[in-house]
């Protein structure tokens, strides 16, 4: 189980693979839904994040993995993280929590900590799954099947950033600021429009069809299985090539300038494929701010707005029943359309 | 080929494959009634796994505190906090997990099996425990399912390396195993880790996938690893033709959604005779835009010479033939048909779609009560009840044994709520005497239908009739994916079977009712039967057998929207209305928004 599949050496499924990056540089573009066929290595791209992504200084004991320069994790916003005083930090992987099917709410949201009550007569909170995802990513696999009442909880949880818990006694507030990150396949159900409008970017994945890429995935998953540890660091070289390239870039992105032309662009691009509210719009720009500091660029381009509209609209066009054009197709026929000119 | 035929046949070298590599192979798709055959199968794979290797059967309903694993309740009471106890799927490890009925699997407890076989662990967040257990199965999976019937979750389905139907095999095809065939096996499981498959090998099964139609991904890879086995199992270090042929037959004819050669000569075809040298392109469909096999691909180094190339299209062409001969018998039929992969996939969402209604319910958390009448202990709840008053309790009771102490008003009980879906089933005439327009207006009805399910989570499914019989085009789903696919096809014409068509749906809504979820039949007829059950013209007969047809529709209870679709309103239809205990409705100018609007009220007003 600790030796994952290296990110970058994941063949094709480029859209994915920028999707993840994006989110990875800058988590308010507000959780990654991939979606499509089975077997194209969704679930493998998202573990492989927690070895790929920087680590990250944390609070020794603080069981919300408080920042060191941030430590709010206390019952109101401005109450400091209690094992911060201690002063004592380390550096951790970057959580990458997964929620398996079949989890109950107790275990997401946290609960009353039974052993303590039942030993010691006290009453302390045990934190969920939400707690340990904070500032880091949480994974539903088959998202589509999770129960919806779930669903809605983490998808609010995820917007506020915060986890309020009022149960059992307890009433509890802590950070959980993640990224969402929702994988499964159409065909076993779809998600309700309310849901998918809620995730930043959406990503259609598909089976490779060259020969040489299918030969090479086998190639690779094959290496992989005989010797994880050689192949890792085969690939260890352009990991952390990957990891430089994130960590400029979270460096480099506040300093990103998006121009009012290019704002025009977005809000253009929006009106004319007829998204809902402006959400669209301050994906758009965040992903493509996010991305071009992954680019090394100082300023948002046409280039970097093109390359994202389709992850970041291609969910929230309004469904029309009767037009039977796929969703990316008619994202691709706007953007020639806009960008030709 | 020959070198194999001393091992027995394909069905024998399928179960030591998997003896070999159960943990690498994923599992077997047994696809076969309960019988004889299956039985001698099974002791075979028996015999020849790993001694003492787990073999756990799978209940069908097993609940997820089984399956998963749960709170173990007299240790967690003994010891004051949650305690797990292993569920079925940990204690298979390094085994097999026989799945009876696979095919009728909840899609919940498929999409465990699936995680559990992805991650090589199982995952636990639930009732107050967190556990991830390392364990790696094969699963064996018994389709029992009729070609009319529910299919096996297609998510197992590709994560389960071998498929073998032996439903035609009877148990004299299955010789008794050979006694030194165990011993073999053994051998091979030891040497299989040092089994190399050539990179001519893997380019040969991965064309042989594009060339078969078979898109999964996963099934190119465990059609490696079973020429890896097979490899073993023939005492040879690297992969030959004859392994990749076995792995072909095992892997990629069974999953195969097209003949390997187009029935038109196709332009490859023509190069490849002209120019022997150059390797045949397996699929037709990538002749046009895809790189030319003699030209280097970009990633990958240049081939070294134009015989290596010749070897690797012959070995290309022996395994696309040994895969084809493993394509099931009835494909080629259903390819002339024209139903081609769309309806295999339509069947096999059907698991899915019905069982999900059949869960208890989503559960609601705990509430305050006694266990009984059929109420579950919450026992997390119960413990978290009782906790407060330890100390108290401790006091008034300085003598108790027990590690906690609970009161009887302590109990909580599980609750779950029981939710009815509606599932709406479309019964539509696609007869000639149907105006074709007709089925245009239904098809715009069930999408608009469809999208509106996914706010109420509904479900929604499609029948037609017409020519001899009826036929289920849409099984009931909510996926608007599977609706347009299944819709954009549908055929027209024909005479108007209508008892045949009355009897499909009824049986539907019988089935619908059986997995807890509340059936609403629309019919869209001109009610002008003319062929009876039996596939017969005859107008009288039709009308009469239409009529006992509705009547028994009746029987079953339920709401029954008729919607008569003749230009003026048709007597016929309005009997049948009556007989079926319908409401009926005249719509001769019909578009789709009315037609949604009608169902819906006739949904809300009565559901």
């Amino acid at each position: 189980m600790s030796n994952t599949f290296p990110f970058s050496a994941i063949v094709g499924q480029d859209e994915m693979k920028l999707a993840i990056l994006v989110a990875a540089v800058d988590p308010s573009v507000g959780g990654v839904l991939i979606f499509g066929d089975r077997g194209t290595g969704k679930s493998t791209a998202v573990r492989a994040l927690a070895a790929l992504l920087p680590k990250m200084r944390t609070v020794v004991g603080c069981r919300y993995g408080c920042d060191p320069d941030k430590p709010f994790c206390g019952t109101s916003k401005a109450a400091l993280c209690d094992a911060a005083k201690a002063g004592r930090s380390a550096l951790v992987p970057v959580p990458v929590v997964d929620l398996p099917l079949g989890a109950t709410e107790d275990r997401v949201v946290g609960a009353l900590d039974i052993e303590k009550a039942l030993t010691q007569g006290t009453k302390s909170f045990e934190p969920g799954l939400l707690a340990r995802a904070n500032r880091g990513f949480l994974y539903i696999d088959e998202v589509n099947l999770l129960e919806d009442h779930l669903v809605d909880l983490l998808i609010d949880v995820a917007a506020s950033g915060e986890n309020v818990v009022e149960r059992e006694g307890l009433s509890v507030r802590h950070p959980a600021r993640f990224v969402l990150v929702g994988s499964g396949n159409p065909e076993e159900g779809e998600l309700r429009p309310q849901l998918l409008d809620r995730f930043g970017l959406a990503v259609d994945v598909k089976t490779p069809t060259e020969l040489i890429n299918r030969v090479e995935v086998i190639k690779r998953r094959d290496a992989f299985e005989r010797d994880p540890a050689a192949f890792i660091s085969l690939w260890k070289k352009d990991e952390d090539k990957t990891r430089r390239r994130i960590v400029a870039a979270r460096d480099r992105l506040p300093a990103v300038q998006v121009s009012d032309t290019a704002l025009e662009r977005i809000a253009q691009l929006c009106m004319a494929l007829g998204t809902d509210g402006l959400r669209g719009e301050l994906t758009v720009m965040r992903a493509a701010r996010a991305l071009a500091a992954l680019d090394g660029a100082a300023e948002v381009s046409d280039g970097q707005i093109r390359r994202i509209a389709k992850p970041a609209l291609r969910h929230r066009l309004r469904r029309d029943p009767l037009d039977d054009t796929d969703a990316t197709v008619r994202v691709d026929r706007v953007l020639s359309e806009r960008f030709a000119a | 080929m020959d070198g194999l035929a001393d091992r027995g046949p394909d069905a024998v070298l399928a179960a030591a494959l998997l003896a070999v590599d159960p943990l690498g192979l994923g599992g077997v798709r047994l696809q076969c009634q309960a019988g004889p055959a299956r039985d001698a199968w099974l002791q075979t794979l028996q015999a020849l796994m790993p001694a003492g290797a787990p073999l756990r059967r799978l209940p069908q309903h097993a609940s997820d505190d089984r399956l998963l694993g749960g709170i173990d309740l007299p240790a967690t009471l003994a010891a004051g906090r949650p305690v797990l106890q292993q569920g079925v799927l940990a204690a298979a490890d390094g085994g097999c997990l026989l799945v009876a009925m696979a095919e009728r699997l909840p899609p919940a407890t498929a999409a465990h099996l699936c995680a559990a076989l992805d991650q090589h662990a199982v995952r636990i967040e639930r009732d107050g425990i967190t556990a991830l257990t390392p364990t790696r199965f094969a699963v064996v999976a018994l389709d029992e399912a009729l070609p009319d019937d529910t299919a096996l979750s297609p998510a197992l389905a590709d994560r389960l390396g071998l498929w073998l139907d032996l439903s035609a095999s009877s148990v004299r095809d299955l010789p008794p195993v050979d006694t030194e065939l165990p011993a073999t096996v053994q051998q091979a499981r030891q040497a299989l880790a040092a089994v190399t498959v050539g990179e001519d090998i893997i380019q040969a099964l991965c064309g042989a996938t594009l060339a078969l139609g078979v898109d999964a991904p996963r099934a190119a890879w465990w059609a490696v690893r079973a020429a890896r086995a097979s490899a073993a199992l023939f005492g040879r270090t690297e992969a030959a033709a004859d392994d990749a042929a076995l792995a072909a037959r095992l892997v990629l004819g069974p999953r195969a959604t097209r003949q390997p050669v187009p029935p038109e000569p196709e332009p490859q075809e023509a190069a490849s005779e002209a120019q022997p040298e150059q390797p045949p392109e397996p699929a037709p469909e990538q002749s046009a835009d895809s790189t030319p096999p003699d030209a280097p691909p970009p990633d990958t180094p240049p081939p070294e010479d134009e015989r290596t190339l010749q070897e690797i299209a012959e070995l290309e062409e022996q395994v696309i033939d040994a895969a084809a001969a493993a394509i099931p018998a009835g494909l080629l039929a259903r390819l002339a048909s024209g139903e081609t992969a769309r309806d295999r996939r339509n069947s096999a969402g059907r698991s899915g779609a019905t069982s999900a209604s059949r869960q208890r319910g989503r559960p609601l958390g705990a509430r305050r009560g006694a266990p009984q009448a059929g109420a579950r202990l919450h026992l997390i709840a119960t413990l978290r009840a009782a906790a407060p008053w330890q100390r108290v309790r401790r006091q008034i009771e300085p003598d108790a044994r027990t590690r906690v102490l609970v009161r009887a008003d302590d109990f909580h009980v599980r609750r779950f709520e029981q939710r009815r879906t509606t599932t709406t089933l479309f019964a539509i005439d696609a007869s000639g005497s149907s105006a074709l327009y007709r089925l245009a207006e239904a098809k715009g009805a069930v999408e608009l239908l469809l999208a509106e399910c996914y706010v109420r989570r509904d479900q929604v499914a499609v029948i037609t009739f017409r020519g001899k019989a009826a036929e289920m085009l849409l099984p009931p789903t909510r996926s608007l994916v599977r609706a347009k696919r299944a819709l954009a096809g549908m055929p027209g014409g024909g005479g108007t079977p209508l008892a045949a068509g009355i009897d499909a749906v009824a049986q539907l809504a019988a089935q619908v009712r059986r997995g807890g979820a509340t059936p609403v039949v629309v019919l869209l007829t001109d009610g002008r039967a003319n062929v009876s059950r039996n596939g017969e013209g005859g107008r009288l007969q039709a009308q009469t057998e239409a009529l006992s047809a509705a009547r028994a529709l009746r029987a079953l209870g339920g709401h029954v929207l008729l919607v008569d679709t003749s230009v003026r309103p048709e007597p016929a239809a309005l009997a049948l209305a009556v007989a079926m205990g319908a409401r009926y409705l005249a719509l001769p100018q019909a578009d789709a928004q009315t037609l949604s609007r009608a169902v819906n009220g006739s949904r809300s007003g009565r559901a």
